[in-house]
């Protein structure tokens, strides 16, 4: 078994206390059945990651733990509080308590980089002077500060999903989602933004829920992982064990494809030829 | 040349009472109606599929009626609100009624080509619907709200021309009725002169403004 599957192995996690508790939760789009019967709960400071392919309701799910959809049946719970029949004010005070950062970064063009990690607190109606502060210290957790005035436009990837991630950290929330933060990213960045994400996870204790289609992710952060297929839960545990002993059929595929994704990605040790790096 | 300077510029400032004054209420009135087509639409932020389609329904009507002819319809109701049917001011009325569906589509082709990853991120975060209007449709569309107002200041100038029949004078009146009606083809390419140079001036500060304000 890969090596990198031991690199992460939790060992201060609460599992007292679920920050998230989804029970059953089903929801379809006229015909079509995009969540069946989900259920899972995610104690205080785990990183979750949810696997499936395109199609499998990765993003379906995780837009219902932030009310963004909604689901026909089941239950969700965030902190011990039923969010499953909130109104759309309620979610709003909601969503305040939760972080989210996407794929494709989603930073307001009009805005420097400091006005993007300030937005949540203006929303929350926080003053002017105390919102800068913060969005300061969070530009300097994720390694910008020198970039606070810029533009996004004059931004990297990498740097957008570091915006991104201080944005999603100005409410101090409870709980992240990452809706494949990582995918419109080159393999480095991923491995830096995944490395952030992880201090960020260990040094403030952050609950994350990271949905991606790629195995590799999954396995560099998560500590449990769920995978997903036609919006079904085919398998959830541990990453060590689900990576080390899977049982369902389409973890062994998401398995496969990563390791021929490993291998096209450049570097096949076997073919290396010998000296090269001498 | 049957015209002065005097009367020139008198006609220059008439043409710019009339656009300036309709463009700016069409302005503040297509802008709000343009963010509730938008939002009312089936992908909307509320969709409303009604009041969408009697909105849609009234700006296609009046966008339909060829100026001239909503000129002369519109006389009573420019006497209801501006007290006369004639001149440069009961002109703004039938020419603000043009200029607000005009702008208002021009607008909501703008809001809708931000992205719909930034309303997704807004609420994300807890915005309410409006604070999506107020911190994302209308600053990042922003450049195409600013190039879609000149291209109707544009469209009034040109509108402003007919704006004779009922007296408001201008400078497409002054063409028309000295250089056109009298054969005094001076007159008329003074005038035509005028008005590529207003054209071109308004399209030039817009343009700096649109740059000035794009950030992608």
């Amino acid at each position: 078994m890969d090596q990198t599957v031991l690199d992460w192995q939790p060992d201060h996690r609460d599992q007292s206390a679920p920050v998230l508790r989804v029970g059953k939760v089903s929801r379809r789009f006229g015909g079509v059945t995009a969540l069946d019967d989900i259920s899972f709960t995610l104690g205080a400071g785990q990183v979750l990651g949810i696997i499936g392919r395109s199609g499998a309701g990765k993003s379906t799910l995780i837009r219902c733990l932030n009310g963004l959809e909604r689901p026909d049946a089941g239950r969700i719970e965030i902190e011990g509080r039923d969010v499953t029949n909130l109104s759309e004010r309620g979610w709003q005070k909601e969503r305040q308590r939760i972080g989210m950062i996407f794929q494709h970064f989603n930073l307001l063009s009009t805005r420097t980089v400091i006005q993007n990690v300030a937005l949540p607190l203006k929303l929350a109606g926080v003053a002017k002077a105390e919102r800068l502060a913060r969005a300061t210290a969070l530009l300097d957790l994720v390694g910008l500060a020198d970039k606070a005035h810029a533009y996004p436009a004059h931004l990297s990837g990498g740097q957008k999903q570091r915006v991104g991630i201080a944005r999603a950290l100005a409410s101090d929330p409870a709980l992240l989602l990452c809706d494949e933060a990582t995918s419109a990213l080159d393999p480095e960045t991923t491995l830096s933004i995944l490395a952030l994400l992880r201090r960020i996870n260990e040094e403030m204790g952050l609950t994350i829920v990271l949905i991606t289609h790629e195995m590799n992710v999954a396995r560099r952060i998560a500590d449990r992982v769920l995978v997903l297929a036609d919006g079904r839960v085919a398998e959830e545990g541990p990453v060590r064990e689900v990576l080390m002993a899977p049982r369902a059929e389409e973890t062994r595929q998401l398995l496969a494809a990563a390791s021929l994704g490993f291998e096209d990605a450049g570097r096949p040790v076997r073919e290396v030829p010998h000296g090269h790096f001498a | 040349m049957a015209i002065s300077l005097d009367d020139l510029l008198t006609a220059l400032w008439q043409t710019l009472e009339m656009v300036g004054v309709s463009s700016v209420i069409a302005a503040l009135l297509g802008l709000p109606l343009a963010l509730v087509m938008v939002a009312t639409s089936r992908r909307g932020i509320a969709p409303q599929g009604a009041i969408n389609m009697a909105l849609s329904a009234v700006v296609n009507a009046i966008r339909s009626v060829p100026f001239i002819i909503l000129l002369v319809a519109l006389i009573p109701v420019t006497r209801l609100i501006a007290g006369t049917s004639i001149g440069t001011e009961a002109a703004i009325v039938p020419l603000t009624i043009a200029a607000t569906p005009y702008f208002a589509r021009i607008v909501e082709v703008s809001l809708r080509e931000v992205d719909g990853g930034l309303i997704e991120a807004v609420r994300a975060m807890g915005g309410s619907r409006l604070a999506v209007m107020r911190e994302v449709l209308i600053p990042e569309a922003l450049p195409g709200l600013i190039a879609g107002f000149v291209v109707t200041l544009v469209t009034m100038i040109g509108a402003s021309a007919m704006a004779g029949v009922v007296g408001a004078g201008g400078l497409g009146d002054l063409a028309i009725r000295y250089g056109y009606d009298e054969f005094d083809t001076g007159v008329i390419i003074v005038v035509v002169a005028v008005l590529i140079a207003l054209v071109a001036g308004v399209q030039f500060l817009g343009d700096r403004l649109v740059v000035r304000v794009d950030h992608r």
